[in-house]
């Protein structure tokens, strides 16, 4: 009798087993997401990860889905909930919005791909999926957004400027002097999971993997790539200087129109002989 | 030792184990990863599911990518950027067992002696088979740049080009700018070339085949692939697509030939008239409730065919006298939470030289004689349980309004209703191969003649009053549909 109680009892224990393995079960550290007026539902978004994105950012959520091993860069790990593309200060979570545009957009030169063919509700659900990952969703609030000052005008003496800075803040040294991501430490960068890492090439690049505008290449300065080399300048450049970066980095980009590179060129005409090559202090010493 | 003793609880609960731990398994499918159409789920290392419901059918995200000419648009694309191992390869092959049987067909009253008169019987023929094979190439040639090869086999390995085609897109950098040239499938409402049901009866739509009783037009259908060139273009999301091309007046045969090779051992082809066809699609989407969107769209189809043909020596040489045929519509679909359901309407008409295979230079009609007209639609659902497991729906209807000669055919004859309900599963799937368990039944009655999917083709036969009984037909397939 007491061996036929075990086995009723294991019976039963399997089958609870089993109900909790069903989909249909409440996810404990649901969070939601809301984003543009849409609630997100973290037990629709299970299934909808299950259909998108358990391939490369794994059942767990940790970036070792099935084809991770085969995907460079390297799939996201949610349980870290250390995120790139935000709009909040660096070591803080980003909105919800963020993770919104990042799903919408897409990540560019890898396999990540625009997820707008999606509803809007199915994004949001997603995120409200991805955000049952790391207890931090639960312990912490998203940063505030950084303020954005308008940009201002596009001209030659903010793209001189923003040289300038490019060259005293060395950011050449992972970018390379002419922006392709050729720097001479860039060959030794890695990400905090410790695999090799490469700076953005804006030679070669027409889209950032923040997004399009000067807006979003703005916020990289001032929030940093969380996990990556990239570290935000938010308490070392002024706002006129963010901005002056900005239009001297769209210099660097033949393949984008832009008023900034319109009139750089239009000084390099006319300055040939008085442009002095970024690097060349470090390269003399 | 009673009937209730612990060793007898316990031999029948441990020899039920096994059975529950079977029940389980078949009741709550293990939750593993989906992946889809090897080809491309290899080179973007995407789970299938994130293009397909359940492959071969297309989600809205795989319509983009494949509007996009299978590109994900972001800057991986080309095959230069790919493992130079990769290879856009994939085949596709359905072991499978099945049973067709149709009712009210000419049976011979003395086996293997059809001249001792026949009777109205039910035929009735099973066992395991193979479906065709298809062996797909597919896949970018460079950015924007995209091509498809699709050699395609019957079940005796008579292959054929089933698809083969060169995609340009994104021309002049707008997505409502992109065409292919080639053989491909016209863009119609619903596709089905990636239809999830398979059987006999249950593996094709009938609108889009459906050629009334008697009537002499060739083509078969716009189901057919065309041979041709197509002009589209989408907004980002696809939801609003157009698609507008202009196809040989062929039905997709080469060597300027009409329609498909003909197998061994049967007679050729004709060849086809020097006219073009025109095929044109629009659709547009919106979000709706439910988290889901709607498409409404129409489309229709221009076509002509030869009434006669210029003969060289006797042998005819090119068709001439090309006479018109229209087949028109409008579709909608709706996916909201796990449902999808969708219907398309047909109405088809021919020219009534056509249709009676009169010479319009030397014939005329006669009282009897007209342009046929006819009506159809079906109504699918779909629930999807999870990206690995679908059941599916369908009830599709075909009216005849009008016959081509009224003299020689009722007005019903023709007229059908076909239903279909199929379970798709996908018990286990890797990043690259695909395996979907299959279960479908599909019956149709059909007025007059047997229906143009079953295994039989005879006139309805109601002790010699041919053409006014009802046939029922029926495919029932248990399958295993496999790609890699």
């Amino acid at each position: 009798m007491a061996l036929s109680k075990k086995i009723t009892r294991s019976l039963i224990l399997a089958a609870f087993g089993v109900a909790l393995a069903t989909p249909g079960v409440t996810l404990a550290q649901d969070t939601g997401a809301s984003v543009n007026g849409l609630t997100g539902n973290a037990e629709a978004g299970k299934q909808d990860y299950r259909r998108w994105c358990v391939g490369c950012h794994g059942k767990e959520g940790n970036g070792e889905g099935e084809n991770a091993p085969y995907v460079d860069p390297r799939p996201r790990d949610f349980t870290e909930a250390l995120f790139r593309w935000r709009s909040t200060p660096t070591g803080t979570l980003p909105t919800d919005q963020d993770l919104y545009d990042t799903i919408t957009r897409g990540v560019v030169d890898t396999l990540m791909p625009t997820w707008r063919p999606l509803t809007p509700q199915t994004r949001v659900d997603l995120i409200a999926y991805i955000k049952t990952f790391s207890p931090k969703w639960q312990t912490q609030k998203a940063g505030t957004p950084i303020t954005i000052p308008p940009e201002p005008p596009q001209t030659i003496d903010s793209v001189l400027h923003g040289r300038q800075l490019f060259d005293q803040m060395q950011c050449w040294k992972c970018h390379g002097p002419d922006g392709r991501g050729d720097g001479p430490s860039a060959i030794t960068l890695t990400d905090d999971k410790g695999e090799p890492i490469r700076p953005y090439n804006f030679h070669d690049g027409t889209r950032f993997r923040c997004g399009e505008t000067n807006s979003d290449l703005y916020k990289i300065f001032m929030t940093g790539l969380d996990g990556t080399p990239m570290p935000s300048f938010a308490d070392s450049l002024k706002p006129q200087d963010a901005w002056d970066l900005v239009h001297f980095l769209r210099t660097l980009q033949p393949n984008v129109q832009s008023q900034s590179r319109t009139v750089w060129l239009e000084y390099v005409k006319t300055h040939q002989g008085q442009i002095k090559a970024i690097g060349a202090e470090s390269a003399g010493q | 030792m009673n009937s209730h003793s612990p060793s007898k609880i316990t031999n029948r609960v441990v020899a039920a184990i096994p059975a529950l731990m079977l029940l389980a398994a078949v009741l709550v499918p293990a939750p593993k990863p989906a992946n889809a159409i090897p080809a491309f789920a290899r080179k973007y290392g995407l789970p299938c599911s994130a293009c397909h419901i359940g492959w071969p059918e297309l989600n809205n995200f795989g319509q983009v990518f494949r509007d996009n000419g299978y590109q994900m648009m972001n800057e991986r694309d080309s095959p230069i950027t790919r493992d130079p191992s990769y290879f856009p390869i994939t085949v596709r092959i359905t072991p499978q067992w099945h049973r067709e049987s149709a009712n009210n067909q000419i049976v011979d009253n003395t086996a293997g002696n059809s001249e001792n008169g026949s009777h109205p019987g039910t035929l009735t023929t099973t066992g395991f088979d193979l479906s065709g094979l298809d062996l797909w190439f597919a896949g970018t040639l460079y950015k924007n740049i995209s091509f498809s090869v699709l050699p395609s086999s019957d079940s005796f390995a008579n292959f054929h080009f089933e698809n083969a085609y060169v995609r340009f897109d994104n021309l002049l950098h707008t997505s409502w700018l992109n065409f292919k040239v080639g053989k491909y499938e016209l863009d119609l409402p619903v596709s089905e070339k990636r239809l999830l049901t398979l059987s006999g009866d249950g593996g094709f739509y009938y609108i889009y085949h459906f050629t009334p009783l008697n009537d002499a037009n060739p083509f078969g259908g716009i189901g057919d692939n065309q041979l041709g060139i197509e002009l589209s273009g989408h907004n980002t999301n696809s939801y609003t697509r157009y698609a507008f091309s202009v196809v040989s007046s062929n039905d997709g045969g080469v060597g300027l030939l009409y329609g498909l090779p003909a197998p061994p051992g049967e007679s050729g082809q004709n060849p086809a008239g020097r006219t073009y066809d025109y095929y044109g699609h629009f659709e547009q989407g919106f979000n709706t409730f439910g988290n889901g969107f709607m498409k409404v769209g129409a489309y229709a189809y221009y076509g002509f065919a030869p009434t006669f043909f210029e003969t060289s020596a006797g042998t005819p040489i090119y068709g001439r006298g090309n006479k018109s045929f229209v087949r028109a519509g409008a579709e909608w679909k709706w996916y909201f939470n796990k449902f999808l359901v969708k219907g398309v309407y047909l109405h088809g008409s021919d020219n009534a030289f056509l249709a009676n295979a009169l010479d319009p230079r030397i014939d005329t009609l006669s009282s009897t004689q007209h342009a046929p007209k006819w009506n159809g639609g079906f109504l699918e659902g779909q629930y999807i349980i999870s990206p690995q497991w679908i059941i599916i729906a369908r009830w599709e209807t075909v009216h005849m309004a009008q016959q081509a000669d009224t003299s020689i055919t009722p007005g019903n004859t023709g007229n059908l209703n076909a239903f279909t309900i199929a379970n798709r599963w996908y018990p286990f799937m890797f990043s690259r191969a695909g395996l979907a368990l299959q279960q479908e039944y599909s019956f149709v009655r059909s007025n007059g003649v047997t229906n143009q999917g079953g295994a039989f083709g005879s006139l309805c036969t109601d002790a010699g009053r041919s053409f006014n009984c009802t046939i029922g037909s029926s495919s029932l397939m248990f399958g295993f549909d496999f790609d890699f």
